[in-house]
C-alpha cells in the first residue's frame, strides 16, 4: 500500500506492508538516513523522531498509523544545524561514535519544547530511554543545559514540530 | 551518500622514506566526502592543499567513535603549521600500499603513529618552505612557518600554503626519518580541545555509517545463522520464502570450514530489508547443531567448580615456593571470583555493503581491521586480495566487536551469489548471539602475610576456557599480571574448559575482567592486613619488582616496543587520585565509603576512586568516580580524553550493575537491551578526570580508564556495607546491611 507522510514539512509517498515500520520508511523509503536502527523494540532510542512534537520510537511505529501527523526528523530539526540543540552538541563536542546522537537530539528537542528549563531530575526522566552505548551522558546533560540557555537568547529557536 | 566508486589517484611524488610511510599519491576515498570542484595539489599520501589555503588531509584509521579521525589529522596539521580551521578531514580507504597500520584497536594509533603522522606533516611542511625559498630566491634558513603561511621577516614579507602547494608539490619529499620536528613548547594543535572532525554531520543526520551506505542497484540482505554456535543448515522453505514480497533470491551458505568468522546461514536478499525480515519470519530452518549444543552457563560453572579443587592444569609462573610460603605465613586469606560472559552491544547493527562484478569485489565496510577483513575475504571467496577494495565506513561503536570481519564474509558471499550490490544488515538479535564475547572467568586466590602485615606470598589458579594448547581468545592471562613480580613466593596457574562460543577482544581485553578480580582480592588482602587499602597498595608498589621478563610479542608490527610497567608512575596515578578525591580525609557515615583500585593496561597507568552510598535495604548509588590518568608527556586531543576516559569509567559501570550473557544448549539466552541492561542518563554519575603528564610518550586512551572503574566500586561497596563483592553483574547481590 501507499502512504502519504508529511515529513519535516513536505507530504511524500512511501510504498509498503501495512507493518512497515515508520523507521524503515524513513530510511529506505525516503533516504532520510539521520535516524537510526538499535533495537527494533523500542528499547535503545536510536530511532525517536517527533511526531506532533512528541518523542516517538519510529521502529515501533507503523507507518501506516501515522496519517496527518507531523513527522520531524534530524534532517528536519532545522535547515543548517543552527537548532540550540545542534549547537550545543557541537560546542561540548558530546560525540563518540555518534550513532545515538540523533536520537539523544530528537528525544532532548522534545523535552525543551515542553519543560524550557530542565531540572537534572527533569533531564533523567526524560532522556533515560535513549541508551548512549560510548556513555556520553555527562556531555549530553550539559548540552541540554546549554541548549536552554542557548534557547533564551535565539528568538527563532523551535522544535520544528509544527506546534 | 556518494555513489562514485572509482578511486582517483593522484601525483607522484615517489620515494618509501624512512618510518615507512609512503609518499607517493593521495586516493580520493569514495563514501559521504564532499566533492571538490578542482583537484588541489598534493604535498603526500596525507596532505592535499588548495589554492584558496583549505588543507585536506587524510584521516587512515577507521573512525569506530575513539576520535582518531580527529587526532590523527591534528598531528598532521600541527607539524604542517597551519590553523586549525583550514583543515578539512577526508577519511581514507583501506590501502595497504600507501598507509601502514590502518587498523583501529588496543589503543594503539596514538603510540603508533605519534612520530610517522607528525613526520607526514613536517614533510609537508618542508616542501612548503624549500618552495618559498626558491620563489623569494631566499635561504630556508631565514624562513619560518605560521598558521599556514611561510614567512621571511627579513624582507618582511610572507606567502600563503595556498599560493605555495603548486610549486610545493613538484619539490622532491624529504627523508621522513630526519624531517625535523617540532619541540612540545611549539606545539599549537596538539594538547588543544578539538571537536571531532564529524560532529556536524552528526548532529544534522548526514549518512555517515555502514548502515546509511546507499550504492546504485543495491537490494537488501538478512542472514539467518544457526543460534547454537557452528550448526549448519539441513534444511529451510526456501520455496516459499522466496515466493513473499519483495524477495529476490532465499539461499543457503555453507559457510567455511576453516574460517569460524563465516558460519552457515540462510541468506535473503529482497527489495528492502523490512521485506527480507519480513520473509525471515516465515523461514522454517531444521539445522545441524553440533557438539557446541551441549555447552552452557551451568555446564560452566559446574565444570569450574570441579577444576578449582583440582590440580591446575598449567603454570602461568612459578616465583619462589608459594605452598611453603603460605604455611608460615601469620595470616592466610582465601576468596573465590568470577565473571560473567559480556556482549559488546555496540549501538550500530553489524552491516556491511558489497558489490562484486567481473571478479573483483568493493566493499564499504564498518570495520576495525580492514585488513583482516581482506585476508578474510580473500580466503573464504577464493579471491585475490588485489582484487579486493574495502572503503572504511564510520562505525556506530566498535569496543573491539568489529576486529572480526564476519560481515564482510557474509556480505562478500550473499553479493556474490545475488548478482546485485547488497547491503546486508543484521538485526539485534543477530548481534546479541553472535557476538565474540568476553568470556567469563573463575578464580580461587590465596595470599600469606607476615606478621607485620606485609604481603609475602600469593597464589592465583584462574579457570578459564580453551584447549591443551592455547587460551581461548581473550581468555587468558599473562605472566606478568599484578602482582606478579612484588611478590616473593608466587603462582599464577590456570586451567581450562573447552569452548565452542565464540569469544573475543572487548574494550580492554582479558584486563576488564581480571583487574576486577586481582583488584578486589588485593582489596581483601589490604583489609585483613589491617591496612589502608590505598596505602597498601602505594606499599606494595614501592618493592623493587625482580627482573621484568621479556616484552611480550606485539600482535602487530610497526609500533613502538612496548611500554614497561613502572611502579613510580602507577604510585604517581595514585597520589594524585588520592589528592583529587580527598582519600581518608573525612569521615563518612555507615552505608557511604570510598574504594580504590589501579591498573596498567595498553600502555596507560590508571588509578580510581569511587565512592558509593548503599541504603540499608540495599539500593546502591554511586556517588562520584575520580580518575587519575598518565598517558605520557601530552594530552593530544584534551576533550577527547576526558571523554573517552570518562566514557570508559561509565562503561565499565554498565557492564559492572546490570550486564551478562549466558547460555543455554549452545545459544544466547539475552537476545536484546530489554534483557541485556546497558547503563543510562539516570544511572550517569559525576566521573573527574586528571591526567599526570609524565616525561613519557604519549599513549592512547579508548581503553585504559575501564579496568579500575569496577573494582573501585566494588571496593567502595565493601567500605560502605562490609560486604565483599566476587562475583557480578551487582544487581544479582543483596547488598543490605543492619
Amino acid at each position: 500500500m501507499k502512504f502519504k507522510l508529511k515529513v519535516n514539512g513536505q507530504t511524500r509517498t512511501v510504498e509498503g506492508p501495512e507493518d512497515l515500520p515508520l523507521l524503515w520508511a524513513l530510511r529506505d523509503g525516503l533516504d532520510l538516513k539521520g535516524t537510526k536502527f538499535g533495537c527494533g523494540i523500542a528499547q535503545c532510542g536510536a530511532c525517536t523522531v517527533l511526531i506532533d512534537g512528541q518523542a516517538r520510537r519510529s521502529c515501533i511505529t507503523p507507518a501506516s498509523t501515522v496519517g496527518k501527523s507531523s513527522i520531524t526528523t534530524i534532517e528536519g530539526l532545522s535547515k543548517d544545524g543552527s537548532h540550540p540543540l545542534q549547537r550545543a552538541w557541537e560546542e561540548i563536542d558530546v560525540p563518540q561514535c555518534g550513532y545515538c546522537q540523533a536520537g539523544q537530539i530528537m528525544n532532548a528537542a522534545a523535552l525543551l519544547a515542553s519543560t524550557p528549563n530542565p531540572t537534572d531530575s527533569d533531564i533523567d526522566e526524560a532522556m533515560s530511554g535513549n541508551i548512549c552505548r560510548c556513555a556520553t551522558y555527562l556531555r549530553i546533560r550539559r548540552a541540554i543545559h546549554r541548549a536552554a540557555d542557548l534557547n533564551k537568547t535565539t528568538a527563532s529557536a523551535v522544535t520544528g514540530s509544527g506546534k | 551518500m556518494n555513489t562514485e566508486l572509482s578511486r582517483r589517484a593522484f601525483l607522484r611524488a615517489s620515494a618509501i622514506a624512512g618510518g615507512g610511510v609512503l609518499l607517493s599519491s593521495f586516493w580520493e576515498p569514495a563514501g559521504a566526502v564532499a566533492k571538490r570542484p578542482v583537484p588541489a595539489p598534493v604535498l603526500n599520501a596525507f596532505i592535499r592543499i588548495q589554492p584558496d589555503g583549505i588543507v585536506t588531509i587524510a584521516a587512515k584509521n577507521p573512525e569506530i567513535g575513539q576520535g582518531v579521525k580527529t587526532m590523527l589529522p591534528m598531528l598532521i596539521a600541527d607539524e604542517l603549521d597551519v590553523d586549525w580551521k583550514q583543515v578539512r578531514v577526508e577519511q581514507a580507504d583501506f590501502d595497504s600500499k600507501k598507509f601502514e597500520n590502518q587498523w583501529s584497536g588496543g589503543s594503539q594509533a596514538v603510540p603508533n603513529n605519534w612520530l610517522p603522522m607528525r613526520r607526514v606533516g613536517a614533510a609537508g611542511r618542508a616542501m612548503l618552505v624549500a618552495a618559498a625559498a626558491k620563489t623569494w630566491s631566499v635561504p630556508e634558513s631565514e624562513l619560518s612557518t605560521s598558521k599556514g603561511k611561510v614567512l621571511h621577516k627579513k624582507s618582511n614579507r610572507s606567502i600563503s600554503y595556498g599560493q605555495l602547494a603548486a610549486a610545493a608539490a613538484t619539490v622532491p619529499p624529504p627523508d621522513l626519518a630526519s624531517v625535523k620536528l617540532k619541540d612540545a613548547s611549539e606545539f599549537t594543535i596538539i594538547g588543544t580541545p578539538i571537536p571531532g572532525v564529524d560532529n556536524h554531520s552528526i548532529v544534522t543526520g548526514k549518512p555517515l555509517f555502514g548502515i546509511d551506505v546507499t550504492v546504485p542497484g543495491m537490494k537488501y540482505a538478512t542472514y539467518l545463522k544457526c543460534p547454537v554456535f557452528g550448526g549448519k543448515v539441513k534444511s529451510a522453505n526456501l520455496e516459499e520464502v522466496g515466493r513473499m514480497p519483495g524477495v529476490r533470491k532465499a539461499f543457503v551458505v555453507d559457510g567455511s570450514t576453516t574460517q569460524n568468522e563465516f558460519l552457515s546461514g540462510v541468506a535473503i536478499v529482497a527489495d528492502s530489508w523490512w521485506q527480507a525480515q519480513t520473509a525471515r519470519r516465515a523461514l522454517k530452518v531444521t539445522w545441524d547443531e553440533g557438539e557446541t549444543a551441549k555447552q552452557g552457563t551451568s555446564v560452566f560453572d559446574a565444570r569450574a567448580a570441579a577444576l578449582l579443587k583440582e590440580k591446575p592444569q598449567r603454570s602461568i609462573r612459578k616465583d619462589g615456593d608459594v605452598q611453603a610460603a603460605l604455611k608460615k605465613a601469620a595470616k592466610v586469606i582465601t576468596a573465590e571470583y568470577s565473571s560473567p560472559f559480556l556482549s559488546h552491544a555496540q549501538l550500530e547493527p553489524q552491516n556491511c555493503t558489497a558489490h562484486f562484478a567481473d571478479g573483483k569485489i568493493t566493499f564499504w565496510a564498518p570495520t576495525q581491521t580492514p585488513e583482516d577483513g581482506r585476508e578474510l575475504v580473500s580466503k573464504v571467496m577464493g579471491l585475490k586480495e588485489d582484487d579486493i577494495t574495502i572503503h572504511i565506513i564510520r562505525a556506530g561503536g566498535g569496543f573491539g566487536r568489529r576486529l572480526k570481519n564476519d560481515y564482510m564474509a557474509e556480505a562478500g558471499w550473499i553479493a556474490r551469489e545475488a548478482g546485485v550490490p547488497v547491503k546486508l544488515l543484521w538485526n539485534r538479535e543477530d548481534d546479541f548471539t553472535h557476538d565474540w564475547y568476553r568470556p567469563g572467568g573463575y578464580h580461587a586466590f590465596s595470599a600469606g602475610l607476615d606478621g607485620s602485615g606485609k604481603l609475602t606470598s600469593f597464589r592465583n589458579h584462574f579457570i578459564s576456557f580453551g584447549t591443551e594448547k592455547d587460551f581461548a581468545p581473550s581468555a587468558a592471562i599473562s605472566d606478568t599480571e599484578f602482582p606478579a613480580r612484588f611478590v616473593p613466593d608466587l603462582a599464577l596457574e590456570a586451567s581450562v574448559m573447552p569452548l565452542g562460543i565464540h569469544t573475543g577482544a572487548l574494550r580492554a581485553p582479558r584486563s576488564n575482567a581480571l583487574c576486577f578480580a586481582f583488584q578486589s582480592f588485593l582489596d581483601e588482602v589490604a583489609h585483613a592486613a589491617g591496612k589502608d587499602p590505598l596505602a597498601f597498595r602505594r606499599e606494595l608498589l614501592s618493592i623493587a619488582p625482580s627482573p621484568a621478563p621479556a616484552p611480550p610479542a606485539q600482535r602487530r608490527p610497526g609500533g613502538p616496543p612496548p611500554t614497561p610497567f613502572d611502579p613510580p608512575r602507577m604510585i604517581g596515578v595514585l597520589d594524585l587520585v588520592a589528592e583529587k578525591s580527598g582519600w581518608g580525609k573525612q569521615k563518612l557515615p555507615r552505608g557511604t565509603g570510598m574504594g580504590v583500585a589501579f591498573y596498567f593496561s595498553h600502555r596507560g597507568f590508571f588509578a580510581e576512586v569511587a565512592q558509593v552510598t548503599v541504603s540499608q535495604k540495599g539500593d546502591l548509588t554511586i556517588d562520584k568516580v575520580w580518575v587519575g590518568g598518565d598517558i605520557g608527556s601530552v594530552i593530544i586531543n584534551p576533550s577527547n580524553a576526558e571523554n573517552q576516559a570518562q566514557g570508559a569509567v561509565l562503561d565499565g559501570i554498565s557492564e559492572a550493575l546490570g550486564q551478562e550473557m549466558t547460555f543455554e544448549n549452545g545459544r544466547a539466552v539475552q537476545t536484546n537491551f530489554n534483557a541485556y541492561p546497558m547503563l543510562r542518563m539516570n544511572q550517569s554519575i559525576p566521573v573527574e578526570v586528571h591526567f599526570r603528564k609524565t616525561d613519557n610518550p604519549p599513549t592512547g586512551i579508548g581503553e585504559p580508564a575501564l579496568p579500575p572503574a569496577i573494582p573501585a566500586v566494588t571496593n567502595a561497596i565493601f567500605a560502605a556495607t562490609g560486604k565483599r563483592v566476587r562475583s557480578l553483574p551487582l544487581s544479582k547481590h543483596d547488598l543490605s546491611w543492619s
